[in-house]
């Protein structure tokens, strides 16, 4: 069966390197994969999407609304624009940060109340993170998407070993402790 | 070995394992990472940015002549710009196999229109093979250089975004031998003069008779049989698309050449089953062969001409099954993509707002200027065309020119911008063209070009100097401001529009992004509370980074750079340097 995991969030937030970490790790596992991702104009400060794939043989690489069994948001708004892509019984992880977009800096748009609240209100499974303070602790607040991954990685059944083999190979040697100690804490949280 | 490789990525290590020694490109969402990743294995391949995709094209059609395997990539507009010479090596032909890849954005992800592709290859009777994920990226590259050379004309290899963005495994082989073949003079075949040309029409015709007859039989148009009621012909990602939403409740068949396309294959599956569809985004390319056969099919009667199919309306159309999901009824802010927290671009147009100027835009990071709240864009076209249109638009409102402005990227003048900048010299026209010189070629990603003083490889080289060049085309009046020095740059800006004469203002401050800009960052600034009245002047220029809470202005310090563009704004000194 094919299960598909959604990274959303702002462009810059560093969807892409999460995505590449997960899909390195379920290659590691025997796994056919497939990611999209969006490049170019939609990159900047917008809305960010990336879907990943995997099981015995995976034909689409996109995921649609109802579909997805584990949506990671990097921010707390972006969760919930990508509700509907959730399965009935799925889980959201989400980073506890919040930024305005241009319509709310510009006054033409309201950042609504307690949004994590509402989504637990429909009966959603959320896994609410404060990666940013894991990542500040880890030694640098550009290490928030490996924390956030730690806390995916929990909810999946790939032993931590391989997780961390992952991030050994992907991420520049100057950026490794950082990054292994973000990971742990996030998978520790 | 097995990678999990992006379709761009898998495109890329085709090129090497088919001994291809030429790339040359000109960056373009989606195809950009098809040349950024040739460039690891520039031991062998000589790799490029050129300065626009008809010097590339015309690059790599030299190299295939001269007898080297030879590749160029471009998004689908790239491909207008490179369609005179497609056309004609469609009549030359080749040496050293040539492929020519470019990539479509159904959905227009990152483009200003939704144009598709397969209609060249069609006009310019040229082979197109398209592939569906990154392992037949590979392959099929590989495969276009051999049909390139067994049928002597170049090959197209049709990516569309959802290929060249996705990632899937692929297995990886040694690089083929293939040395560079022999040049020998043959006029008649190269040197199209009317006279050669009638010739070669005759050549291009029978080979098209003969590719067809090899794409009846070729292994990439492969039917595969399951319950015969719904038979479905696709090719690309929409192939994944149906498999995905009708697994082995249909037969396929599944085309890997789409020009030319088959007719026997065709008749044969449409024979085999009771009811057929024809699955395919943008135009109905292969729906109109189809029919023109006298084939009975559904295609374009129920699935859009616009935007990206996928699975989930494939399974609605052709099953009548809908997924059942959840919905909030909050309402969700739009997030549009913005310019970066200490853009110089963002420095450019709060200079220029309050002139009321109007604006001839161009492609670039600095498109996103047209989004509120700088809203500063007229007019977008295409590459190149901000400084055309301007003089254009001055020779009809000649008293308006001092009231209007042109804004162009560095890449972008390059591009085709020169061209426009020569034609205003010319032809006299009060045009005031702004070059917005960030040292880099920004929205696809910091792609080197031929201003930046570096080549693809990062190894120096020489940097055109836009003053001397501005200049030498006759241009007098040529100036550079700092962005960052938002009022000095008005200032700058509204005295030249009192000039009647052609100005270059060259707007120059490297990207933000920059490594060697990152380096020297300040802290993040942040807001004094006590000082603060909550005016909202340092909003003005619409930095993510500035937002409001509790009727104060904030700074999210993992957005803010310390650029320092909104200090000035703030009449209250709320404004603070990092510490």
């Amino acid at each position: 069966m094919t299960r598909s995991i959604l990274i959303v969030g702002v462009g810059g937030q560093g969807t892409l390197l999460a995505s590449r970490l997960l899909g390195r790790t379920l290659l590691a596992k025997g796994y056919d994969v497939k990611i999209s991702e969006v490049h170019g104009m939609s990159q900047r400060g917008g809305s960010v999407v990336t879907y990943v794939r995997y099981g015995d043989k995976v034909a689409s690489p996109i995921v649609e609304k109802g579909e997805a069994d584990i949506i990671m948001s990097f921010e707390e708004l972006e969760a919930a624009r990508w509700l509907p892509y959730l399965k009935k019984g799925g889980s959201i992880i989400v980073n506890t940060q919040q930024m305005d977009p241009m319509p709310v800096i510009t006054g033409a748009a309201v950042y609504p109340e307690n949004v994590l609240g509402q989504l637990e209100d429909l009966g959603v499974d959320v896994q609410p993170v404060d990666a940013l303070s894991l990542a500040v602790e880890a030694g640098t607040p550009k290490a928030a998407n490996v924390a956030l991954i730690g806390v995916v990685a929990k909810n999946t059944d790939i032993e931590q070993s391989v997780w961390e083999e992952t991030i050994r190979n992907t991420v520049p040697e100057k950026f490794l402790d950082q990054n292994l100690k973000a990971f742990r804490l996030g998978y520790n949280a | 070995m097995k990678q999990l490789l992006l379709g761009n990525e898998a495109v890329a290590r085709g090129l090497y394992e088919a001994g291809c020694r030429l790339v040359s490109s000109y960056p373009g969402t989606p195809s950009t990472e098809i040349t950024e990743n040739a460039v690891k294995y520039s031991d062998d391949i000589w790799c490029e940015w050129a300065p626009n995709e008809k010097v590339a094209m015309e690059t790599a059609i030299g190299a295939s002549i001269a007898g080297g395997r030879a590749f160029c990539a471009q998004k689908h507009v790239g491909l207008n710009v490179a369609a005179d010479p497609l056309f004609t090596v469609a009549y030359t032909g080749v040496n050293g196999g040539l492929v020519i890849a470019v990539a479509d954005d159904p959905g227009m992800f990152s483009s200003q229109n939704e144009q598709d592709s397969r209609h060249y290859a069609k006009a310019a009777k040229v082979m197109m093979l398209e592939p569906s994920d990154s392992a037949e990226c590979k392959e099929f590259t590989k495969l276009g250089f051999e049909l390139s050379e067994k049928f002597d004309t170049p090959v197209i290899l049709r990516l569309t975004t959802r290929v060249a963005h996705s990632s899937s495994i692929v297995e990886l082989t040694d690089r083929d031998d293939v040395p560079v073949k022999e040049y020998v003079k043959n006029m008649p075949k190269y040197s199209m003069l009317p006279a050669n040309a009638i010739k070669r029409h005759v050549v291009v015709e029978e080979r098209q008779l003969a590719e067809q007859e090899w794409a009846e039989t070729a292994s990439v148009n492969a039917i595969e049989w399951n319950d015969k009621k719904i038979g479905v012909i696709a090719a690309g990602i929409t192939y994944q698309y149906a498999k995905e939403a009708l697994g082995e409740k249909v037969s396929y068949l599944k085309l890997g050449c789409v020009n030319p396309l088959p007719k026997k294959l065709i008749q044969e599956f449409a024979d085999g089953v009771d009811t057929l569809y024809v699955l395919e985004q943008l135009d109905p390319v292969i729906e109109e062969h189809v029919r023109v056969l006298g084939i009975d099919c559904k295609g374009k009667e129920l699935f859009d001409l616009k935007g990206e199919y996928s699975q989930a309306m494939i399974k609605k159309v052709i099953l009548g099954e809908e997924a059942e999901y959840l919905t909030t009824d909050m309402e969700i802010p739009p997030r549009p993509p913005a310019l970066c927290p200490g853009c110089p671009h963002r420095g450019l147009f709060s200079a220029l707002k309050p002139l009321d100027v109007m604006v001839s835009g161009d492609i670039g990071c600095y498109t996103l200027g047209a989004l509120p709240p700088l809203s500063m864009m007229d007019t977008t076209i295409c590459m190149g065309a901000s400084v055309s249109a301007l003089h254009g638009r001055n020779k009809i409102r000649p008293d308006e020119a001092k009231k209007s402005v042109a804004v162009i990227g560095d890449s972008t003048f390059v591009h085709s911008g020169i061209t426009g900048m020569i034609n205003a010299a010319y032809n006299q026209s009060n045009s005031k063209i702004i070059i917005l010189d960030n040292s880099i070629t920004g929205m696809t990603g910091h792609q080197q070009n031929p201003t930046t003083g570096k080549r693809i490889d990062g190894e120096p080289t020489t940097a055109i100097d836009i003053e001397a060049l501005a200049h030498s085309v006759g241009i007098d009046r040529v100036l550079v401001v700092d962005p960052y020095d938002i009022a000095a740059t008005r200032e700058a800006i509204k005295a030249e529009l009192e000039v009647d004469a052609p100005s270059v203002i060259i707007s120059r401050r490297p990207c933000v992004l920059l490594k060697e800009v990152r380096a020297k960052q300040r802290k993040p600034f942040y807001v004094d509370p006590d000082k603060c009245i909550g005016c909202k002047a340092c909003m003005k220029i619409g930095c993510p980074a500035i937002s409001m809470k509790d009727k104060k202005s904030v700074f999210d310090f993992t957005q803010c750079v310390g650029c320092g563009m909104c200090k000035p704004l703030c009449k209250f000194d709320a404004i603070k340097e990092g510490d």
